[in-house]
């Protein structure tokens, strides 16, 4: 009998061998939960079907038939069917509108390869299908097939969106003041970040590709609304990869939208250094020397007035 | 009986679900609208637009959580962190009453973000009743729950769906959220008749009741909320509100979803069928009336 090679999803503990014929039992129903959420999370096949085969090389057939009642129109298979691609739909769709730049890198067939991969190992452990990308980048570099031979730059990408999903609703902290933070002497003072503020330093300027991809999108949906009843928008125009530059981007929001800044490398040490638990003088000092306090001054007044500290 | 101590005695319209497409029109026109259901889950984050948003509808309007993530039928333990959170947002919304899933879509923190349908077992509702006491007692509001769309049953099932739902509602001593679409999705998929099921719901127990629109399939109907509501829905509906007295009502359309007027105008078909129910109940008054007055 041939046996899955299937991952086993993080998380979900194994499900029994049968499903239970009886439910008389808080165990019971745990059993039985088990063995549909298995089914479901089982990768559909190419053609969007549910799996054939069970994780113990059974026909699914004779599995779903264990636990679920046929129709007189459909068969147990087929009744689990709708809600394996309930759940498949559902899932990818979700990580799909959160990744436009990874789906413009990799390309839609590979995107759906990725993503179906992905949650095959590591489906949702929250109530929030928001948090279902957050260990997406961690995927990528553990099974770095579904994205050679840009498995770097599709990290670097993840990681940015995720950043994005960071900023729309993270918390946000009371801002520290000018007056809050003269009231300490900088040798003791610790600035904390706010919850929503990303740090990144990537190899390639992801942002202006994810822009350039958000670009063409909108207008791509403009074009399609007008020519609603004419001729289909023309095909979607490629995007050029970035070219490998170091960028260190902070993605934030102000005051409820989202935004990337672009800090120099003098100031993402020193913004890296505080996140990290340094005093401001020390912070300031990973900086290295070639920056004035001048410069320092004015990168503190900009991210003060974009409220990105907070007390640790 | 539209209010009861399931919707804290209050006495609700017709409302609509707060959509995400939907915001800027509402925030700048500030259309008319009773009340609007929110799905919780959009709003349990620590930050950000969503609660900025809120705030503002919360400065205008009335709200009613909604939520799909409860999971009142899991084996699993109400976990607490995510309770916390709701109780949060049920004091920021001032919620009169919390609605939910008779369902299950989680094991072992493992979540499908699907409306599961339940096993239809005593030991089932039993679990089921004792997590929707315990939600209860710990948010402090009335819960109602409600019934999902079904597409599969499970052989160990000893009960019709409604018995179940009665079953849990009356040992949970809590409301019930009657979805007609959903009972008549369900009725289709499992060939029951669907006034039968609204028979057997305890009728004084429901707070709410949602309309929606479906998809046919060739072999099944599929819960779709992206189509206005079809007429053997609003022929259920129409029913429900007889049984059950006018009740707050809401229009689920949460796909393909368009211009906020039309999904206004939608939901405001409802008004047809409660004004029929409330001539039919004032009818019946009167011919009591006359035959009290009769003389003997």
């Amino acid at each position: 009998m041939p046996r899955s090679t299937l991952p086993t999803p993080s998380g979900l503990k194994p499900p029994p061998k049968h499903a239970p014929r009886r439910l008389r039992t808080d165990a019971d129903l745990r059993a039985l939960q088990r063995m549909m959420t298995h089914a479901l999370l089982q990768p559909l096949t190419a053609d969007d079907e549910l799996a054939p085969r069970w994780r113990d090389g059974r026909p699914m057939a004779e599995v779903a038939a264990e636990f679920i009642k046929p129709n007189d129109r459909l068969s147990s298979f087929e009744r689990l069917q709708i809600y394996a691609r309930g759940y498949w739909f559902r899932v990818i769709d979700g990580v799909y509108e959160d990744h436009p730049g990874l789906r413009a890198l990799l390309g839609d067939k590979k995107f759906s390869a990725l993503v179906r991969a992905y949650l095959a190992k590591y489906p949702s452990r929250s109530f929030t299908m928001r948090n279902l990308s957050s260990r997406l980048p961690q995927f990528i570099r553990e099974a770095p097939r579904w994205t050679a031979p840009r498995t770097a730059l599709a990290h670097a990408v993840a990681r940015f969106e995720w950043a994005q999903t960071i900023a729309f609703d993270a918390a946000a902290l009371p801002v520290l003041t000018a007056a809050e933070i003269a009231r300490t002497p900088p040798a003791r003072l610790r600035l904390g970040l706010q919850p929503y503020v990303s740090l990144l330093a990537v190899d390639w300027p992801v942002d202006d590709y994810v822009m350039a991809v958000k670009t063409r999108d909108a207008l791509r949906r403009e074009a399609s609304h007008a020519v609603e009843h004419g001729p289909r928008p023309a095909a979607r125009k490629k995007i050029p990869l970035p070219r490998r530059r170091r960028v260190f981007i902070v993605v934030h929001r102000y005051p409820h939208r989202l935004y990337y800044k672009r800090v120099d490398s003098a100031g993402f040490k020193i913004l890296t250094a505080l996140a990290a638990g340094r005093t401001l003088a020390r912070a300031v000092a990973a900086a290295g020397r070639g920056v004035t306090p001048r410069q320092v001054g004015e990168w503190f007044a900009t991210w003060m007035e974009l409220g990105w500290f907070c007390r640790r | 009986m539209p209010a009861n101590r399931f919707n804290a005695f209050t006495d609700y319209g017709i409302g609509l679900g707060l959509r995400v497409p939907h915001y800027a029109h509402i925030l700048e026109q500030k259309p008319t609208c009773d009340w609007f259901e929110i799905i919780s889950e959009n709003f349990m984050v620590d930050g950000g637009r969503p609660l900025h948003v809120l705030d503002q509808i919360l400065e205008q309007y009335r709200v009613v959580q909604h939520g799909v993530s409860m999971y009142f039928g899991s084996a699993d333990q109400p976990d607490r962190a995510h309770l916390k959170k709701l109780k949060a947002l049920v004091r920021r919304t001032k919620t009169p009453w919390l609605s939910d899933h008779l369902c299950w879509g989680s094991v072992d923190g493992t979540f499908t973000h699907d409306l599961l349908p339940m096993p239809y077992t005593l030991a089932a509702a039993k679990r089921t009743a004792e997590k929707i006491r315990q939600v209860r007692d710990y948010l402090e509001v009335p819960i109602c729950v409600e019934n999902v769309s079904s597409y599969a049953e499970f052989h160990v099932s000893e009960m019709t769906e409604w018995e179940f739902l009665s079953e849990v509602v009356e040992r949970a001593d809590c409301g019930i959220l009657l979805d007609v679409n959903n009972i008549y999705v369900s009725a289709q998929n499992h060939s029951f008749d669907p006034y039968d099921y609204l028979r057997g719901v305890p009728a004084d127990r429901v707070g709410q009741i949602h309309v929606a629109g479906h998809t046919k399939f060739e072999q099944y109907l599929l819960d779709t909320h992206d189509h206005p509501v079809l007429d053997p829905v609003w022929k259920l509906y129409a029913q429900a509100i007889r049984q059950c007295g006018v009740t707050a009502t809401l229009l689920e359309w949460d796909d393909k979803i368009p211009s906020f007027e039309e999904v206004h105008d939608e939901a405001m078909k409802a008004n047809a069928f409660i004004a029929g129910a409330r001539t039919a109940k004032a009818a019946k008054r009167t011919a009591k009336t006359h035959t009290a007055l009769a003389p003997p």
